[in-house]
């Protein structure tokens, strides 16, 4: 070896050593669900806002980790005495991924494509109240609603609710073009996606240089990904009966948190027996929560006695209300006129908190003399019979759209609960923007669906994730469907 | 011969039409709806029409039966629901991992039952044949995605020789991408490799037994001679028509391994266009799969004729 390849060699040498101390800058996350594309304003699936949310596309505002709303591309907004017109201040010298400015009239294109007539937006209700939106200057915009809405700022905050640009909305399919911290570079469909950091972003430069999800639908095959450490992190980890081997291992650390998934047993309230309310008591009263938990997800979960997410501060725990009491059960059956109990459909989607904790269920029911008849579905096949065609007793699913108490105010929602009531105080609540009385009003809402024993209330679903020891800043909390990855870096 | 030609190839063009008759039916009727899929819990009824609107659903069945067929002819497949983009570069995204994996598998699996089989039916009754018919005897029970997990737990998490899974595409060289397969390869391929290695005994036992190989042996062949020379050759034919079946099977019935593995191949494809009612995709990529295993038997038959002249000549 010659003077100058020992010379080039050794130096070589440095380098990579020099490399090897500074911190990563790249990650590989796992993720169970391939996003179908990348238009989170056109489907409804998680999987899309678990890649885009605030990484590629932002909105006028964003969620925090722990679910707070605060300002994204709008700096500031003033609201009108009446509380009709909204004017949104945007931040200034922002532009999208392809070059062209954000400005004022993006935002108008956004809004009303979102709530157009033809409109493909899974959450349209979100634009319901919307009169008019109209670029007031570049930077200025001006949103008329048709009444009040307490709740606006916090819709706006949406995965759906997200800005595009007029000039890339033809192949936001596949090349989605955003405002966001990163942009997208790559997709291998079935296997992983591939975002890079934006040089031009106008907030704080992201820590991380480039980011793959990987796609790992299998349980078993997320456990060895991550074990093998093909993966940096794992968000929303499938098996959590594997977690505890995670936990007793230095390399990896665990993050348990909380989501916006009210787990429940959903109750055709049409459908006899179950428009007695008695029935539905004796149901409420028949289910042990916490065999449920710790049979159907290993311990990760919190009881719930109503639909509403437990970390929010205007939660009510209710669930002294409904606790398991198989004798109270039995009595309020045969005040009901079913003394020898009966039968109903139990039908099962895929997830395993449904599927386990069906076979928890069905035995705790059989218990006090309801059988049931499981039958297991796939999502399409749910979504037909169970959703849109309302053909079931019971079932059990996780609603994971934050703050949906609302649904209870849809009497043609497929759980079909029909109360005047409920439905006049979510139209005071919507309109309604003074913080003390919209907490007294959600606490009400609590109160009457979980009197009504409208549905089996379970318990909320965990946010499970794995990542490296040495990762900070994932959000350990889901209070949106992302993987928010403009706080994260590797400590060293 | 250009009868018989003709003749085949009317078979064929009838069998197409029958199939994709049975496919489009059989798909269809399956209930769920790809706009209510994409739209979940929280669509409003008309937000679901308008996107079934969009997908080109709201029109009569026969339309979009013909709409699928004559596209077809033209080459085109159609465009995802769920992905929005042409199902053609779906499939040619996921036929450089199938086919690749399944060449693969098959060349493994020859590899290890040519010479399990020769030898076991050669020393018929030793400790050679007896250890072959045990171990083809397991290789056979032992479901291949349990072993896939095993070979995962070894090779990639204590060892960490192989990753665990995934497929870092030919862009990352050719080397890292046969890397990325050895695993599966070899769970398609121990299943397979002890079918085949028992076919092959057992075909050149018979063989062994026939009359022209005594005649062989008698003219002054040795035994190496004779096997080498008439009994393989004869023997090869049900191992042949075993390979040609597996193959097929491999293209797309690798989907355990490749869920274990987690390769984006079309086993997944289909399964995931299947859950997300993505149909025109199911029914394109099982359509396509349908024409590859007719031309076969075309061309197999095309193959029978010219072999065979009295094939040719009867009717």
């Amino acid at each position: 070896m010659s003077l100058r390849k020992l010379t080039t060699a050794v130096s070589m040498a440095a380098l990579i050593t020099g490399t090897a101390h500074a911190a990563q800058t790249d990650i590989t996350v796992g993720l169970q669900l391939e996003p179908p594309h990348l238009d989170p304003t056109s489907a409804a699936a998680g999987a899309i806002d678990q890649v885009v949310y605030s990484n590629i596309f932002e909105g006028l505002t964003r969620f925090g980790s722990d679910g707070s709303v605060n300002p994204g591309l709008a700096s500031s907004w003033d609201i009108s005495e009446d509380g009709l017109t909204w004017t949104f201040h945007l931040v200034e010298g922002v532009k999208f991924h392809d070059g062209t400015d954000f400005e004022a009239t993006d935002v108008v294109f956004s809004l009303d494509r979102a709530r157009a007539e033809d409109s493909v937006n899974a959450q349209k209700a979100l634009f319901e109240g919307i009169e008019s939106v109209d670029a007031v200057d570049a930077h200025t915009v001006k949103i008329t609603l048709s009444a009040p809405n307490g709740n606006f700022l916090f819709n706006l905050a949406w995965g759906d609710a997200v800005i595009v640009a007029p000039e890339s909305i033809e192949t936001i399919t596949t090349k989605p073009v955003g405002t966001g911290a990163f942009t997208f570079a790559n997709w291998v469909q079935g296997d992983a996606i591939t975002i890079t950091r934006n040089a031009d972003y106008w907030g704080d430069a992201p820590a991380l240089e480039s980011a793959t999800f990987k796609f790992i639908s299998e349980p078993s095959a997320a456990f060895n990904a991550v074990m093998a450490e093909d993966v940096d992190a794992f968000s929303g980890f499938p098996a959590p009966e594997n977690l505890a081997l995670f936990e007793a291992d230095p390399r990896f650390q665990v993050l348990v948190g909380s989501t916006e998934g009210e787990t429940i047993l959903s109750t055709n309230n049409k459908m006899p027996p179950f428009d007695n309310v008695k029935v539905r008591e004796a149901l409420a009263h028949a289910i042990d929560r916490q065999a449920i938990i710790d049979g159907a997800m290993f311990g990760f979960g919190t009881p719930i006695g109503t639909h509403f997410a437990p970390h929010n501060p205007d939660y009510v725990d209710l669930t002294g209300g409904s606790e398991y009491d198989p004798d109270k059960a039995r009595a309020l059956l045969a005040e009901a006129g079913f003394a020898d109990g009966f039968t109903t459909t139990l039908k099962l989607p895929p997830p395993s908190y449904a599927r386990r904790g069906g076979e928890i269920i069905a035995a705790q029911l059989r218990d006090v003399g309801i059988e049931t008849e499981i039958t297991n579905l796939e999502w399409a096949q749910w979504l037909e019979e169970v959703f849109r065609g309302k053909d079931f007793g019971l079932t059990i699913v996780s609603h994971t759209e934050p703050f949906d108490i609302g649904i209870y105010a849809r009497p043609e929602y497929y759980f079909q609960y029909d109360n005047a009531d409920f439905q006049a105080l979510m139209d005071d609540l919507t309109a309604e923007t003074d913080p003390a009385k919209r907490s007294e009003m959600v606490a009400t809402a609590q109160k009457t669906i979980s009197g009504d024993y409208v549905n089996g209330y379970l318990f909320q679903l965990a946010s499970l994730s794995v990542a490296n020891a040495k990762i900070q800043g994932l959000w350990a909390n889901a209070p949106t469907q992302a993987t928010d990855l403009t706080g994260v870096s590797w400590t060293d | 011969m250009l009868r018989y030609i003709l003749k085949r190839l009317q078979a064929l063009l009838i069998s197409l039409v029958v199939a994709s008759l049975v496919i489009f039916s059989a798909v269809e009727i399956v209930p769920g709806d790809p706009a209510s899929f994409m739209l979940g819990i929280n669509a409003q009824e008309d937000t679901i029409m308008a996107l079934r609107e969009q997908l080109g659903l709201n029109v009569s069945l026969t339309q979009r039966y013909f709409t699928w067929v004559t596209g077809m002819i033209q080459g085109d497949f159609g465009t995802s629901y769920t992905y929005r983009t042409p199902v053609s570069d779906m499939i040619s995204e996921r036929m450089v991992i199938s086919l690749p994996l399944a060449i693969y598998a098959l060349t493994l699996s020859t590899l290890i039952a040519f010479p399990a089989g020769i030898i076991a039916a050669t020393r018929r009754g030793s400790v050679a044949d007896v250890s072959v018919m045990g171990v083809t005897q397991l290789g056979v029970a032992i479901p291949n995605f349990w072993f896939a997990m095993l070979m995962v737990v070894v090779f990639a998490i204590n060892l960490r020789w192989f990753s665990a899974g995934g497929f870092p595409g030919w862009d990352a060289g050719f080397f890292a991408a046969m890397k990325a397969l050895t695993l599966p390869a070899i769970a398609l391929a121990l299943p397979q490799a002890s079918i085949l290695a028992r076919v092959m005994r057992s075909s050149l036992l018979d063989t062994l037994s026939e009359d022209f190989i005594r005649t062989a042996r008698a003219k002054g062949l040795t035994r190496r001679q004779t096997l080498w020379r008439h009994a393989l050759r004869n023997a090869l034919i049900p191992v042949l028509t075993i390979i040609g079946l597996q193959f097929a099977f491999l293209l797309a019935g690798g989907i355990i391994i490749e869920k274990v593995f987690f390769l984006p191949g079309l086993g997944q494809l289909i399964f995931q266009a299947i859950t997300q009612r993505d149909l025109i995709v199911v029914e394109s990529v099982v359509m396509l799969l349908v024409f590859a295993v007719i031309l076969v038997n075309f061309t197999v038959d095309l193959a029978y004729g010219l072999a065979d002249p009295r094939l040719r000549r009867s009717r």
